[in-house]
């Protein structure tokens, strides 16, 4: 009797400890499955967010579009869409971008590019390792901090060098800016330098040239396309940059290319209609839709270039 | 008459250009190079050769000061430079005046992101050379040196990474010797390399001896008993026995290095 | 013989003098320019310390804006950006590690993930105005969302996205494969070595990225500015927790609100010399949080790179 019950336990058992764990790793199939998706899920926001952006750029400026002709738009050369007698030219505010970037990139490229062949090549190692968090501190600093900086400390300082300088003005704000974007330039530059394998600085020293010699002749060039990528960087960070020129060159369009006068930029009229009240759909509206897609085109562009040029450098080595 | 026909018989007595005296080197706390006392003659080439880890290159990088380059290192002992009699490790000479009277090719060939012509003159223009007529001239006269000029004459402005990899090899020598350096140093300049351009890097090597003094560390026998005159045996940092190439391989003193030799290990 | 070697190094020694010098040059050039940045930076600090530190009273921190600039302050301004920073870090780190893990552990060589994967680099470098715009005609007007806390902290979220994303990716990418290969050994499923192994070895990374995005978050203006936060709060939004059922309120995040970089501009752009003190002192809080924040995630990366060694 015993030995028969206990084969029927014995013949029962196995099958509902293999029964059981199946159910359990379909379950598990099933909750992996679902943990993937909504990770997926996760990932996708990227996605949608550029397909926001595209799509509300493109559809308030197609209805500009339809009232204002591109070629006003890109030749006329006065923007006054709140006046009585409007006019849509985007010439001023692209010299108020293109103004102030200059002046940034003056001081931003040459002390980016010196930083990061110092850091690279000279400093000693107690050097660099308090000279890159502070560098990373100065790039953390909020805009609106700089914006203030450059309006109630930089400009009344210019103005004892330039008198006629007004309280407003391109050059203020493009110093401060060109300060803010050196830790981006040098940041990416001493990537690229610290990516040329030491082999090849092995060879130029076993030539007998100085450390100097190295780091110019040698490391910089190989590091050439790094370098140019962290330019791009910084030329697209200050064409976007908004709140130091909407604080320190004052909003209003001014075609100018002399740095010593107010002027607004693409980011800085964005920022003054904002702050006024505009009905949702009206022309106004639209236009900051408009020089928005303009500012959106710029950045792609170099963004894209940058990030090729990365590429570029990534492989060689 | 016999006299004469005795100088004339007995070869001329080797003159050293270099020699290492007591050279001991430590990478840190771990002590690398074991007091290696070793002549180095002019216008021969002396090969180093040893199992992986025996301290060859380290001993290399010693003559042109490559250790400089990095922290942590300590050199003891002396390496004199003939006939000036200058200790290379001294700290008071400076690495970058040893560098410009010993040069050196590297294993791996490490041509700079230039042109042909530019790698070449490299060495040159860092010593301060302008003139362009001059820098031509030497510039030829280097990748003849190399034999490289043929091949490359008509394409001087392509970058150097263009070539192959024996060619960029050839391009480092030619790149070495366009200075006129008083010693060649070679670390292992074969290794990355397929057989038909090793052995035209060690016909190139045969063809220098007659100018410069040459110094090979190599991990491959064969090519240290083609190629040189002098051959010293490394063992975890010693220096096991130094001799004519002819002596080492044929009739070595000493029990470890015939080991070696004959394939026991290593 | 030995005179030509003598000329020879004599020569070579002076050659080496005069090239070593641009070593010297370079060196004090090299110093000078970071010294630009270090001037730079504390010029910036202390003029808004010094301005602004006197008006940092209590009142000011408790007081609401004002015509008048003696009374104004910024309890409104740092209420608000409380709030939307609540609602920027629930949505982004969710979204961005969640994102980061997909990437990294997930996603197949496939072009949905090239396409994943060039949206964030991509975006990294958009402006963030054009996210303050994506936020007025999408947010505001095309979802109802209104000028509220809650679009502030979405339109924020998706800006600091990439950062997160990206520090996420390179925390995990840090974990090295031996690790992932011992947990799938003993029978662990995906998920179980995510979240047992992956996640939490690669906090520390993710942390770092999770404390920079969200300094960046709460010093922006530009992309808020254009939801139309008012400038002139004189009130709060309804408090979460309130004393009677259900004891939590959502309110809030419909409500009109301003954040602390606004008020700044707010003051900054008034010509009234005494306003701008206000502003100063608005600038020193604003920096003290930012620097405090980078700070301690430059000490976390340091501590990780001491302490993490596989």
């Amino acid at each position: 009797m015993t030995s028969i019950s206990r084969v029927d336990r014995i013949a029962a058992l196995p099958e509902t400890i293999v029964s059981d764990r199946l159910a359990r790793r379909k379950l598990r199939n099933v909750q992996e499955r679902l943990i993937e998706f909504v990770l997926f899920l996760a990932a996708l926001v990227s996605v949608a967010t550029t397909i926001g952006i595209v799509l509300i750029l493109l559809k308030e400026s197609y209805d500009f579009f339809q009232v204002i002709s591109l070629w006003d738009f890109l030749t006329d050369t006065q923007w006054t869409p709140l006046f009585s007698d409007a006019h849509y030219g985007i010439r001023p505010l692209l010299a108020g971008t293109l103004v102030s970037s200059t002046v940034a990139l003056l001081v931003a490229i040459p002390l980016g590019t010196i930083i990061a062949i110092y850091l690279s090549e000279f400093a000693p190692f107690a050097v660099r390792e308090v000279a890159k968090p502070f560098l990373e501190l100065l790039g953390g600093i909020p805009t609106i901090v700089y914006g203030y900086f450059a309006l109630l400390f930089v400009t009344p300082l210019l103005q004892l060098i330039f008198p006629e300088l007004p309280g407003f003005n391109l050059l203020s704000a493009g110093l401060v800016m060109g300060i803010m974007i050196i830790p981006y330039v040098s940041s990416v530059s001493e990537d690229a330098m610290r990516a040329v394998p030491m082999s090849l600085r092995e060879g130029s020293y076993a030539m007998g040239a100085t450390r100097f010699q190295t780091a110019i002749r040698v490391v910089t060039p190989a590091a050439f396309s790094g370098i140019a990528a962290a330019y791009i960087l910084g030329i697209s960070r200050a064409v976007g940059e908004t709140m130091i020129l909407a604080v320190a060159a004052g909003m209003q369009p001014n075609l100018t290319w002399n740095p010593m006068e107010p002027a607004a930029t693409i980011t800085a009229y964005i920022v003054q209609v904002a702050l006024g009240d505009l009905p949702h759909g009206s022309i106004g509206y639209q236009t900051i839709f408009a020089a928005g897609l303009t500012l959106a085109l710029m950045t792609l562009l170099f963004n894209v270039l940058g990030h090729l040029l990365r590429k570029r450098y990534r492989q060689a080595y | 008459m016999s006299e004469v026909s005795a100088a004339a018989a007995a070869p001329p007595v080797p003159v050293k250009k270099s020699e290492s005296r007591s050279l001991s080197f430590h990478y840190g706390s771990f002590q690398a190079l074991k007091s290696i006392s070793m002549p180095i003659y002019e216008k021969k080439v002396t090969a180093l050769i040893g199992p992986s880890g025996c301290g060859k290159s380290t001993y290399l990088r010693c003559f042109n000061r490559m250790h400089d380059l990095y922290p942590g290192n300590r050199y003891e002992g002396q390496i004199m430079l003939y006939p000036d009699n200058t200790n290379v490790l001294n700290p008071g000479v400076d690495p970058i005046e040893v560098r410009m009277r010993i040069s050196m090719v590297f294993q791996k060939p490490n041509p700079f992101p230039k042109s042909i012509y530019e790698n070449v003159a490299y060495g040159l223009r860092v010593r301060g050379e302008r003139k362009r007529a001059m820098i031509d001239e030497k510039v030829e006269d280097a990748l003849r040196g190399a034999a490289l000029w043929d091949e490359v004459k008509g394409r001087l402005n392509e970058l150097a990474f263009n070539l192959s990899g024996g060619q960029q090899q050839r391009l480092c020598i030619a790149r070495a010797l366009a200075t006129e350096p008083e010693i060649l140093l070679f670390d292992e300049p074969t290794s990355a390399l397929d057989p038909i351009a090793t052995a035209s890097i060690e016909q190139l090597i045969a063809e220098l001896k007659e100018k410069i003094t040459i110094l090979i560390v190599t991990h491959n026998m064969q090519q240290a008993a083609r190629v040189s005159d002098y051959t010293a045996y490394m063992y975890i940092g010693e220096l096991i026995e130094f001799d004519a190439t002819d002596t080492i391989f044929i009739k070595p003193k000493n029990k470890q290095t015939e080991d070696y030799i004959t394939g026991r290990f290593g | 013989m030995s005179d030509a070697t003598a000329v020879k190094i004599r020569k070579i020694r002076a050659l080496i003098v005069r090239h070593k010098r641009w070593d010297v040059i370079f060196g004090i050039i090299g110093v000078m320019s970071l010294m630009i940045g270090v001037l730079t930076f504390v010029a910036l600090f202390l003029d808004m310390v010094i301005d602004g530190a006197p008006r940092l009273t209590w009142d000011f921190l408790t007081s609401f804006p004002s015509r008048k600039p003696g009374q104004a302050g910024i309890l409104s301004a740092w209420v608000g950006s409380t709030m939307v920073m609540i609602v920027t870090a629930a949505t982004a780190i969710p979204l961005g590690v969640g994102a980061g893990i997909y990437l990294e552990e997930y996603a197949p060589r496939n072009w949905v993930t090239d396409l994943i994967e060039i949206n964030v680099t991509n975006l990294a470098g958009v402006p963030s105005i054009v996210y303050g715009l994506l936020a007025l005609g999408l947010f505001v007007y095309q979802f109802g969302l209104g000028q509220s806390v809650l679009t502030a902290g979405l339109t924020l979220a998706l800006l600091i996205l990439p950062v997160i994303i990206v520090a996420t990716r390179e925390a995990i990418r840090s974990i090295p494969a031996a690790i992932r290969e011992g947990a799938y050994a003993l029978g662990a499923t995906k998920w179980q070595t995510t979240a047992h192994h992956i996640i939490p070895y690669s906090m520390p990374g993710i942390l770092t990225g999770v404390i920079i995005g969200l300094a960046r978050a709460i010093g922006e203006t530009a992309p808020i500015i254009t939801v139309g936060a008012l400038t002139f709060i004189a009130f709060l939004p309804e408090a979460p927790i309130k004393s009677e059922p259900p004891f939590v309120s959502f309110e809030w995040l419909m409500s009109g609100f301003t954040v602390m970089p606004i008020q700044m501009f707010n003051w900054t752009s008034r010509p009234e010399a005494a306003f701008q003190l206000n502003a100063a002192a608005a600038g020193v809080i604003l920096l003290i949080m930012t620097l405090s924040m980078n700070a301690l995630a430059i000490y976390v990366r340091y501590r990780l790179r001491k302490s993490i060694k596989w």
